[in-house]
């Protein structure tokens, strides 16, 4: 029996995110409580849990737009350790635009309205240094192509756009500079659900050839069972169970979750 | 033989929180090893807990108490205590399972599902494609559905789907949930045939199937669950 492992290579391998005990109180409100957990590169978590739950304050804490009251959150890019509240704001916003993008649950929240969908794809091209104007275009082409905007649409403005059409520009704004980490925050929120599927399909088909860590927080138990590896669960700003997403789904052991998976209408 | 998987000391239980905390016993004590080159049949009546078996050596129902050890590559891991990341990489490389229902992706064609396996352990595009409709057209699935999504298609054809994907790139330990349910006579017996080369090329089968013809064809020894269903 001494061959028995249950740690396989790849668990070597360092994780891109390590959260310790992060908590996050507003005055005696608890946001998020005591949240620990890790994540490797090219895998995706879920957060699930209902409104109220903590699940976005944890995101934007992990994110770096709100500073945890205790904890850490430790990252490696390139083998090279740092602790996100522990370096200077300027490095963080680089960080921010470099190594990891947002995906929010309203387009209008990521998106320059007042840009054009081309522009909005180039501007974070040239963040990251690229200043030859033919070669920005022909990327910003290319992108609205693999979210499946007509190209021709590229000088036009996202408000000529639709609901779904914005939120695949959205994508394609943050998946563009080839970020290591993606942030989503109900990405599939506020769209009909034949808009959905396709959202959903072009999600799961560029994290998995792009390689990407991403870290999901739906209400959607489908979205989580379709795009997620693993699932943590979330009530009243804990974590109540987490696992590996079918497991968690198909064999739930905190009243909770079974609460939550049941109360699944099944379509 | 090499055992491919060892389950020990295996017990299953349900706790139903939002009814009372009722807790339903599924088995206990359930113990056996399934070798490379042999098919394991798994008996007993409905409610015996076949299907929730299965589901444990897949990683998918966790074990209440006991070890499922299954071997990977060199080493044997204890899919009872193993982390997420373990039992993916597992399933990616070392098992195979086979429901009775097709999970639809929207969008994703039928070549794309059954290539998704290959793909996934790096296998180039078109060597992908070439075995996957190699295995499609053996399961006489109808050349102009590959390029459709299955949402649509008949039980049988989902079925035949789901087989394709499992059998293109048949892996060392094939758990099988009455694959043959929808089948017509024809396609049955291609599956069974599937079944007995993956069987003689070295897999360790373990399966549920109603079928008496298809059981007579396919198993090498069978396990009747009820014995551990009084324990429980």
């Amino acid at each position: 029996m001494s061959t028995i492992k249950n740690r396989l290579s790849v668990d070597e391998n360092a994780p891109i995110l390590t959260a310790t005990a992060l908590t996050r109180l507003y005055g005696e409100r608890v946001g998020c409580r005591d949240v620990s957990f890790s994540l490797w590169p090219g895998e995706v978590l879920g957060i699930v849990g209902e409104s109220g739950s903590g699940k976005s304050t944890l995101l934007r804490c992990l994110a770096g737009q709100d500073r945890p009251t205790s904890g850490t959150i430790a990252l490696n890019f390139d083998g090279v350790p740092i602790n996100l509240f522990d370096i200077s704001e300027p490095m963080r916003r680089q960080l921010m635009r470099t190594k990891w993008g947002i995906v929010h649950q309203n387009p209008r929240d990521g998106l320059r309205m007042d840009v054009s969908a081309g522009g909005n794809i180039g501007e974070r091209l040239m963040d990251r240094g690229d200043r030859h104007y033919g070669k920005i275009r022909s990327s910003a082409l290319d992108w609205l192509s693999r979210v499946e905007i007509e190209t021709n649409r590229v000088d036009d403005y996202p408000r000529q756009f639709s609901g779904g059409m914005q939120q695949r520009l959205q994508l394609a704004r943050v998946l563009v500079p080839e970020p290591k980490l993606v942030f989503m925050d109900e990405p599939t929120g506020g769209l009909d659900v034949s808009v959905q599927a396709r959202l959903l399909d072009l999600l799961r088909v560029l994290v998995r050839d792009l390689g990407i860590a991403a870290i999901i927080v739906t209400h959607d138990l489908a979205v989580a069972r379709l795009l997620t590896d693993r699932l943590m669960v979330m009530k009243d700003g804990a974590v109540v169970e987490e696992g590996l997403t079918d497991q968690v789904l198909d064999d739930p052991h905190h009243a909770y979750t079974q609460l939550l998976t049941s109360a699944v209408l099944a379509a | 033989m090499t055992a491919m998987i060892k389950v020990h000391a295996l017990q299953k239980h349900f706790i139903m929180h939002n009814q009372g905390g009722i807790r339903l016993p599924v088995f206990s004590d359930v113990a056996f090893d399934v070798s490379a080159g042999e098919a394991l049949i798994l008996h007993g009546e409905s409610g015996v807990g076949k299907t929730s078996l299965l589901r444990i050596l897949y990683g998918n129902y966790k074990p209440s108490s006991g070890h499922v050890l299954v071997r990977h590559g060199e080493d044997y891991i204890d899919l009872a205590t193993a982390t997420p990341r373990a039992i993916l990489t597992v399933r990616r490389k070392t098992i195979r399972y086979v429901s009775q229902f097709l999970r639809v992706i929207p969008r994703v064609t039928t070549l794309d599902i059954v290539k998704d396996p290959l793909l996934a352990r790096g296998i180039d595009d078109a060597m992908a494609t070439e075995k996957a409709k190699d295995l499609l057209s053996r399961l006489n699935l109808a050349e102009r559905l590959w390029h459709l999504a299955p949402a649509t298609f008949s039980g049988g054809e989902q079925q035949r789907v789901n087989i394709a994907r499992c059998f293109v790139d048949p892996a060392s330990i094939l758990l099988l949930d009455e694959p043959t349910a929808s089948l017509d006579a024809k396609n049955r017996d291609v599956v069974v045939d599937l079944i007995n080369e993956a069987r003689e090329s070295g897999a360790a089968i373990i399966g549920i199937f109603h079928d008496e013809y298809v059981r007579d064809r396919v198993a090498t020894r069978r396990l009747d669950l009820t014995q551990f269903k009084k324990a429980a």
